[in-house]
């Protein structure tokens, strides 16, 4: 449900869901995404610019030079949820990961902090049923959850320089993937092979707002494999 | 003929192709980027008779260097910004250049855009725009996502920059008015987090002034000297960003965030610039002061149309020469 329609510039709305980060607002703020998103995209509805999804909160960029903020104001207050058909998000997609110490920088200080085998960790995040929450910060990025609550930690306290591109990363009961090479404070557990953003797609990132994720544990040399086909 | 080209003798500072930037993307981590004076990119455009979101190429303090290897056209600098030109039928003696005037340039011919007065920003543009590759119909560059025309970079010294020769009328022309609002003051609104700053806090921030780091980029302008610390985390779950979102990170000094702003963001954020002071605040360079005044949602849009309105005076005061 939309708690509150907040105007926060004069191009922009800031739809609230609730105080809390869940899954079940979360699906209610793709929901809504989804349905505004459908219509901008195919007829520049209202000239609205920009929907973006985050864990409890949706942002509507609009043109402010349009005067049209009214009619943008009337037509979010009448969606309603319930109503509106849930769109089945894609399939469930899987991604294989590697959990070898080459690349699972963080698991070591991880399982010393939490008191929690390494082995239990990485099985405890490979059987996850992930789900997206958002994709933000750099192009492709996915903000997943929810893990088991015991693997909870917190940010690095100084984040790296220089995380390397496709890895794994866990803060609190969230899982990110680094589509390229950034600074980061996520504690690294693990990496991938394949790539999360194909700038040339016509949907250019691997996962959208509300898709289902599971990993795949792959063998070092299964990873190396995959990884010459990107 | 679509052979024309100009060689980049010097690529300047952070030399990028931009229009109006991105839009229905911005969910898929690709932020919105653009120009970030907008009014100086709507007159180059207007003042050659271009459509009005043809892309051009922006710089900042110090623009390229470049030599018309092939073809012919018509350029126009606008912004506060000091270049010469050389032309080789003058045997390439320096003629200092006017802004918001257009020339013809022919082949052999040199501009040399040396470097800002007092802004930050300077725009160069020519007659029926650059041969780029748009991507997902905008022609910004997002250098960070290495996105956009120029294979997602800055200008590289040595490249050839393209444009689609076109038979030049002589039409030459001239803004006759334009006025640059010079004051230190930058309008706000309310932020969406203006409850994790306590009351004092929130006075310090209007009532002190705060100094333009040279850290400041397309990304975000940081600012310095006048500490803003949250009475409450220096965190919020992370939520949509938009152009003007001053945010507070952990260590008190405001990050005012431009156009090539991240995606999402997890600080609370005090205030948000008003578009209209959006350029004004991006052309104070570093090192000088700034003050912050909070105004209403409806001054703010006020704001906008009288800009609308003073657009359309300075298009019409455009004359031919």
């Amino acid at each position: 449900m939309i708690k509150n329609i907040n105007q926060i510039s004069e191009q922009a709305f800031l739809l609230d869901f609730g105080d809390e980060i869940t899954k079940e607002i979360n699906q209610n703020v793709i929901n809504v995404f989804n349905y505004i998103y459908n219509q901008i995209k195919k007829e520049n509805y209202l000239d609205i610019k920009n929907c973006v999804p985050s864990y409890n909160k949706l942002l509507i960029q609009f043109n402010p030079s349009k005067k049209n903020k009214n009619e943008i104001f009337d037509f979010i207050n009448k969606i309603d949820i319930i109503k509106n058909e849930v769109t089945t998000n894609d399939k469930e997609i899987e991604i294989p990961i590697c959990y070898d110490e080459e690349f699972a920088l963080d698991i070591r200080n991880i399982s010393k902090k939490i008191k929690i085998d390494e082995d239990i960790i990485i099985q405890s995040h490979a059987s996850t049923n992930f789900f997206v929450y958002m994709i933000g910060f750099m192009p492709g990025l996915p903000f997943m959850g929810d893990l088991e609550s015991n693997l909870s930690v917190p940010r690095l306290i100084s984040p790296r320089v220089s995380v390397p591109s496709r890895s794994v990363g866990v803060v609190e009961k969230f899982c990110v993937v680094y589509p390229n090479e950034s600074p980061g404070g996520w504690n690294i557990i693990g990496r991938t092979p394949i790539n999360f953003f194909f700038k040339d797609k016509n949907n250019p990132s691997l996962l959208n707002p509300g898709s289902d994720v599971k990993f795949r544990v792959i063998s070092k040399k299964e990873f190396f494999e995959l990884e010459k086909n990107i | 003929m679509n052979n024309s080209y100009f060689i980049v003798e010097r690529s300047g500072i952070h030399t990028t192709f931009q229009d109006s930037g991105y839009a229905h993307l911005q969910h898929l981590g690709i932020t919105t980027g653009g120009v970030i004076d907008n009014n100086l990119f709507k007159i180059a455009n207007k003042l050659l008779r271009n459509d009005p979101n043809e892309t051009i190429i922006e710089f900042a303090y110090q623009g390229p260097r470049l030599r018309l290897e092939k073809g012919n056209t018509h350029i126009v600098v606008t912004g506060d910004v000091y270049f010469i030109i050389r032309k080789k039928s003058e045997n390439f003696i320096e003629k200092k250049g006017e802004t918001f005037k257009t020339y013809q340039l022919n082949e052999g011919d040199i501009i040399d855009i040396l470097a800002t007065k007092s802004s930050v920003y300077g725009y160069f543009s020519i007659a029926g725009g650059f041969n780029i590759k748009k991507y997902n119909n905008s022609g910004s560059t997002l250098v960070r996502s290495s996105i956009g025309p120029n294979e997602g970079r800055c200008l590289q010294e040595n490249q050839f920059i393209r444009f689609n020769f076109e038979t030049i009328s002589k039409n030459l022309k001239q803004l006759s008015f334009f006025s640059n609002n010079k004051d230190n003051i930058i309008r706000v609104l309310e932020g969406p987090q203006i409850n994790y700053f306590s009351s004092e806090t929130i006075k310090n921030f209007f009532k002190k002034n705060f100094t333009i780091s040279n850290i400041s980029d397309r990304m975000g302008i940081r600012l310095e000297g006048n500490k803003i610390l949250s009475n409450n985390s220096s965190n919020i779950p992370s939520e949509g960003i938009i152009k003007g979102s001053i945010q507070i990170p952990g260590d008190g000094n405001p990050i005012v965030l431009m156009v090539d702003h991240p995606t999402i963001g997890g600080y609370p954020k005090i205030a948000t610039v008003v578009l209209d002071d959006i350029a004004k605040l991006a052309n104070i360079s570093a090192g000088k002061e700034i003050f912050f005044q909070k105004v209403s949602f409806e001054r703010a849009e006020k704001l906008c149309n009288e800009n609308e309105q003073y657009l359309n005076k300075v298009f019409q005061s455009l004359i031919s020469i």
